[in-house]
């Protein structure tokens, strides 16, 4: 007691250390610039490997020769003839896919004769490579669109099923209590309890579905069609066309980035209430 | 509406949490309910709502309830319950929407209960943007919204901090003195316990049994801590509760 006294009156000298400071990291915050500027510096890295021959042609096509062969995709109307029908297959699979797998997971959600029979039988069939049951799908659905749309809904459906009565089981119970206390009739409590309260982890299960679905969808176009993103990949790729086949693949990265975007707005608008 | 628990005898499996409890809940009273934790009390409360369903024995409605009354047994629950996505008026308006009313005569409702509990301004709020203290006088607006016959309050001010606590109790104490209302309110505090109840039973350790009532005649308007009378009170429901609090302490939460 009488140290402290002492101390307080002390002038500052050396022996006054600061307490270190050893409370931060652990919160990553978005860093804006940071994604845009390692892409632009591999951009940048590749075209002066490839300009100054440190980079074979044969290994990595120059980004500006896929850069032009990707405006020529867009001023003859080709990169049109080949995205269409691609977010088309990706629209109406998906959209099946998922509102399938949304009902079935409530169902599971709700249902205890629908969790005995359908978890194990979602689980047997998630792991199946759904590009393997492809053939199958061509001689159910014929060669057409019908094979490339049940392809998509099916890859889709599993692992919204998986995220959906996930997202069913995490509702807060006391909530579902809370409506029945009220005397909320069953439908009322699905409706306006059961189903927002899942609606977060159903929107992040179809940030993974959608991939899912994007992937199938350059599987399905690699089997027999004639235009569509896919199909212009395998043709470059059949070629060794390295500059078309990356102006493939930058499309199916700009449908990514298109799919989780719109997820985002969904996001946005439907859980404001977040903050 | 006047209730009564006959002979109410529950076990999860093995553990007996409720015994043979008979209890009175009588009209435009205040019953509360008291114990260490783990007593039964909550259980004990969801069975009176009809929310869980007891092994033996159960409770009985005496009379009707009133005609005007859309939801008899009425909760107000300990973490608040409110719909995230709501707002304040959407909240309260959930207990009402699937009732025959027309949408004028739920706004009129709506705007009542939302005044009667100094929510006005805050309509259009949403529930993450509400304190504590405010999210539960949503919760008491949402059940007022509903006519109850009898309000079955579990530890309503448990979640929220002392100050808070005080001015919501005061609130309660308000709302009664304008319109009388029948409840049954759970607590493990004795403040609240005498401050509010008029009949206070104090459950025992697990095994649930009724060790003793305490009758408060005190109006709860003219009700203050340094009330002798309130303070011999609060001394006789510690001594009771004293030794089951301490004994409860001791015990395995699955033993």
């Amino acid at each position: 007691m009488h140290d402290a006294h002492a101390s307080a009156q002390k002038p500052v000298s050396n022996n006054n250390r600061s307490i270190a400071y050893r409370g931060g990291g652990f919160a990553p915050k978005p860093v804006a610039w940071a994604g845009a500027t390692l892409l632009i510096g591999l951009l940048v890295l590749a075209e002066i490997g490839t300009r100054t021959g440190f980079i074979s042609a044969l290994t990595l096509p120059r980004p500006s020769a896929v850069w032009n062969t990707f405006v020529e995709l867009w001023t003859s109307g080709l990169l049109f003839k080949h995205l269409i029908p691609s977010i088309t297959r990706l629209a109406v699979g998906a959209a099946c896919g998922a509102l399938a797998g949304i009902a079935v997971g409530v169902a599971i959600g709700l249902f205890s004769l629908a969790r005995g029979a359908l978890v194990p039988l979602v689980a047997a069939i998630f792991p199946i490579p759904k590009i393997a049951l492809l053939p199958l799908f061509v001689i159910w659905f014929g060669i057409g669109e019908g094979s490339k749309y049940a392809l998509i809904a099916f890859g889709t459906f599993t692992p919204t099923v998986v995220a959906t009565y996930g997202a069913v089981d995490a509702v807060d119970r006391t909530l579902i209590r809370m409506g029945q206390s009220f005397g909320l009739p069953w439908w009322s409590i699905v409706r306006k309890i059961v189903l927002p309260g899942a609606l977060p982890g159903i929107l992040s299960g179809l940030r993974v579905s959608l991939a899912i679905a994007i992937i199938l969808l350059v599987a399905a176009e690699m089997l027999g069609a004639t235009y569509g993103s896919g199909a212009y990949i395998l043709e470059a790729g059949s070629r060794y066309d390295l500059e078309r086949l990356f102006a493939g693949v930058t499309i199916l990265s700009l449908l990514g980035l298109m799919v989780s975007w719109a997820v985002g707005q969904a996001e946005k608008r439907l859980l404001a209430y977040r903050g | 509406m006047h209730l009564r628990v006959e002979n109410l005898t529950h076990s999860y499996g093995e553990l007996t949490v409720l015994d043979d409890i008979t209890l009175d809940i009588p009209t435009g009273r205040i019953l509360c309910l008291v114990g260490p934790s783990g007593c039964g009390k909550s259980t004990l409360l969801r069975m009176i709502g009809g929310l869980e369903q007891p092994d033996q024995g159960g409770v009985v409605a005496l009379d009707e309830p009133p005609e005007s009354s859309l939801n008899p047994l009425t909760y107000i629950f300990q973490d608040f319950a409110l719909l995230p996505w709501r707002s304040v008026a959407g909240n309260v308006a959930l207990a009402l929407e699937h009732h025959a009313l027309s949408p004028n005569e739920r706004d009129t409702i709506i705007a009542d209960v939302l005044a009667r509990t100094r929510l006005t301004d805050f309509a259009d709020a949403v529930p993450r943007q509400l304190s504590g203290g405010m999210k539960q006088r949503v919760a008491i607006a949402r059940a007022l919204a509903v006519r109850p016959a009898v309000m079955l309050m579990d530890e309503p001010l448990s979640a929220l901090d002392a100050q808070t606590r005080e001015l919501l109790m005061d609130d309660l104490v308000g709302l009664f003195e304008r319109t009388p209302f029948t409840a049954v309110y759970v607590t493990h505090n004795l403040d609240e316990a005498v401050r509010l109840g008029h009949r206070i039973a104090i459950l025992s350790r697990r095994p649930g049994r009724v060790r003793e009532i305490v009758e408060i005649d005190t109006p709860l308007p003219e009700r203050s801590l340094t009330d002798p009378a309130l303070a011999a009170a609060r001394e006789k429901l510690w001594n009771a509760m004293r030794r089951e609090a301490m004994e409860a302490d001791l015990e395995l939460a699955d033993a």
